[in-house]
C-alpha cells in the first residue's frame, strides 16, 4: 500500500469514526440519565436525514444553508416528541417495559417511514461545496471528509462546555446521578431528561446529515446499522461517558475502513467487525474502555 | 408557618402515617424523633411532595401544599437535607453549592450565600474543587446542609444529618444547626439521636408506628419517663 492511499483510508477513517461518535454520544447521554438504550436513536438519524432531503428539494439546492439547520432543528423537537410519547408516560415502570417501547418506538417509525417516504432510495442532494476534491501533494480526497471531523470537533467542544461549565449542564449530571435529591434541588427532572434527548437528537441530526453527503443514498432503514453499531460504540467505550462514546467511535469507525484497507479479503466481513469488536471487549473489560466500576461511599 | 393536619399516608398495603398533626412556628426548631420505620421520613416527604399522601392537608403559611410539585415547594422556601446526604458524588463541592440555588436569579445574593456557607463551613471552601463522592461522610453532610442553604430556605428540614458520623464531628453538625436557627432559620430536624435533637429544639414530637404519641417542649420531653426509657436508654 503506497502512502497516499494509506493517507486516503485514514481520512476515510476518521471521518467515519467521527459520525460513530457524533450518534454514540446520543445513546450515552440517554442511557446516562435515564439508564435506558434508546433504540430509537438510529430512527432519529434516519428521520433526520430524510428531512434535510425534503427540505433541500423544497428549498433548492443554493438554500442548502437553511434547509440542513430547519432539519436539526426539527429533530431536536422530534427527539423530545419520542422522550415525551414512548418513555415519559413509563417512568415510574420497570425497566424492561421502557426498553420494550422503545424497541416499539423504533419500528413505529421505521414502518411510518416506508409509508411515508416510501421505500426506494432516493439520492441525497450534495451541495458543490461538500463535492470539491481537495488535493494534498498526491492524495486527492473529498471536501466532506474534512468538514465532517472540524464540525465533530466544534459540536464535542460546544458539548463538553455545556456540560461541564453551564448550570443547565450541572443539572444534567446531578440528575445522571440522582433524581430525587435533583427535584430537591428545584430541578425540573423531566425538563432536563427531554432536554437531553433533544440535544443526542441534534447530534444524531448533524451526524445524519454528513452521513447522508458521505454515503448519498437514503433508505428507511438507513439508520439501523450505523444505530446498532453506534451503540456497540458507546458500549466499547464505557455506556454513560462521552469521551468513551467518543473513543469508542473513532475505533469502530477507523478500525472498520483500515480491515478493509489492509486486508481486502475481508471486505465482506466489515460489519462484522463492530460485532467481534463488542464481544472482546465484553470478555476483557465489561464496563467498557472508560467505564467505571460504581463504588457507593456510605 | 407550617401546619400540618391529618397528614395520613399508605405505602402500598401499609399504613404508614395515621393522622399527623404538627405545627412548626417560625424561627423555632421543631423535631421529630421515634425509632426506625416509626414514619419520620415519610413525614419529610410527604411535606416535599416526593412521597403520595392519602390524605390529610400540609400548609404553609395558609397555603395548602399537597397538591404542588417538589419544585414549587423548593421555590417556596421549604428544603429538605435528604437522609444519608445525597450530595451529587460527580460533582464538585462547588458545583453542589451552586445547583443548590439552582432556582434563584439573583447572582449578588448567591455569591454573599456561598461566602457566608463557607463560613459556616470553612472546610467545604478548603476542597472547592474536589469531587463530593471523594470526601468523607462529615465533609458531605457539611456540603449536604451547605448545598441545602444556598437556596435561601424559610424552612430548613434535616433528616438524620448525625447518621453514621463520629461523636465530634455530630457535635459539629449540631453547633451549625444552632448557629443556623439563631441567625433566624426555622427548622424541622429528624433525629435518632432524642437527646441532642431535644437539648436543642423548642419543641419536639415523638412518632410511633405513624401516629404522633407524645409532644412537648423540648425540655420538657427530655424529662418524660416514657421518652426516657424508650429513647433516651441509660446513657447520660
Amino acid at each position: 500500500m503506497t502512502f497516499q492511499v494509506f493517507m486516503q483510508h485514514l481520512a476515510n477513517g476518521i471521518s467515519l469514526g467521527s459520525l460513530y461518535a457524533l450518534i454514540a454520544i446520543g445513546y450515552t447521554m440517554v442511557y446516562g440519565i435515564l439508564r435506558l438504550i434508546n433504540f430509537a436513536h438510529g430512527d432519529i438519524f434516519m428521520i433526520a436525514t430524510y428531512v434535510a432531503f425534503y427540505g433541500v428539494m423544497l428549498l433548492g439546492m443554493q438554500l442548502w444553508w437553511i434547509a440542513f439547520p430547519a432539519a436539526i432543528i426539527f429533530t431536536y423537537f422530534f427527539g423530545r416528541l419520542v422522550e415525551r410519547a414512548a418513555y415519559r408516560p413509563l417512568r415510574n415502570s420497570p425497566r424492561i417495559s421502557v426498553l420494550i417501547s422503545a424497541i416499539g418506538v423504533s419500528f413505529l417509525i421505521e414502518n411510518l417511514a416506508i409509508v411515508i417516504f416510501g421505500g426506494r432510495p432516493k439520492a441525497f442532494p450534495i451541495p458543490p461545496i461538500f463535492n470539491k476534491i481537495i488535493q494534498i501533494g498526491d492524495v486527492s480526497i473529498v471536501s466532506i471528509t474534512f468538514f465532517i471531523p472540524a464540525i465533530t470537533l466544534a459540536l464535542l467542544v460546544g458539548l463538553v462546555y455545556f456540560i461541564n461549565q453551564t448550570k443547565t449542564g450541572m443539572a444534567m449530571r446531578a440528575v445522571s446521578k440522582d433524581y430525587e435529591a435533583a427535584r430537591l434541588m428545584a430541578i425540573d427532572v423531566d425538563k432536563i431528561i427531554s432536554l437531553t434527548f433533544g440535544i443526542g437528537s441534534i447530534l444524531a441530526a448533524v451526524g445524519g446529515i454528513m452521513w447522508g453527503l458521505k454515503f448519498p443514498q437514503l433508505v428507511p432503514l438507513m439508520g439501523l446499522m450505523p444505530g446498532l453499531k453506534c451503540f456497540i460504540a458507546a458500549v466499547v467505550g464505557g455506556i454513560g461517558d462521552i469521551r468513551g462514546a467518543v473513543l469508542g467511535g473513532f475505533i469502530l469507525g477507523l478500525g472498520e475502513i483500515m480491515l478493509v484497507a489492509f486486508l481486502p479479503a475481508l471486505t465482506g466481513y466489515r460489519d462484522a467487525f463492530a460485532f467481534v469488536l463488542l464481544i472482546v471487549i465484553l470478555l476483557i473489560k465489561p464496563t467498557g474502555l472508560m467505564g467505571q466500576k460504581l463504588t457507593e461511599k456510605v | 408557618m407550617l401546619t400540618i393536619r391529618n397528614l395520613n399516608v399508605h405505602y402500598g398495603g401499609i399504613h404508614a402515617l395515621r393522622g399527623i398533626d404538627m405545627d412548626i412556628p417560625e424561627n423555632k426548631i421543631v423535631t421529630l424523633i421515634g425509632a426506625n420505620g416509626a414514619g419520620k421520613s415519610t413525614t419529610l416527604r410527604s411535606i416535599m411532595g416526593l412521597t403520595k399522601i392519602s390524605g390529610g392537608s400540609i400548609q404553609y403559611n395558609g397555603e395548602e401544599l399537597t397538591m404542588h410539585k417538589t419544585k414549587d415547594i423548593v421555590e417556596k422556601g421549604i428544603v429538605l437535607v435528604p437522609e444519608g446526604r445525597r450530595v451529587f458524588p460527580n460533582l464538585t463541592v462547588e458545583e453542589n453549592l451552586i445547583l443548590g440555588a439552582y432556582s434563584r436569579k439573583d447572582k449578588e445574593g448567591i455569591k454573599k450565600d456561598m461566602d457566608w456557607v463557607y463560613g459556616l463551613f470553612p472546610r467545604l471552601k478548603e476542597r472547592l474543587w474536589q469531587k463530593a463522592g471523594t470526601m468523607s461522610g462529615g465533609e458531605q453532610q457539611m456540603l449536604a446542609v451547605g448545598r441545602g442553604l444556598m437556596s435561601k430556605p424559610k424552612i430548613l428540614m434535616m433528616d438524620e444529618p448525625s447518621l453514621g458520623l463520629a461523636p465530634l464531628l455530630v457535635k459539629e453538625i449540631f453547633n451549625i444547626i444552632k448557629e443556623i436557627h439563631r441567625q433566624g432559620m426555622t427548622i424541622l430536624l429528624i433525629e435518632q439521636n432524642a437527646k441532642a435533637a431535644l437539648e436543642i429544639a423548642d419543641y419536639g414530637y415523638v412518632l410511633e408506628t405513624g401516629a404522633i404519641v407524645l409532644e412537648g417542649k423540648g425540655k420538657d420531653l427530655l424529662t418524660n419517663d416514657e421518652v426516657k426509657n424508650a429513647y433516651l436508654g441509660d446513657a447520660k
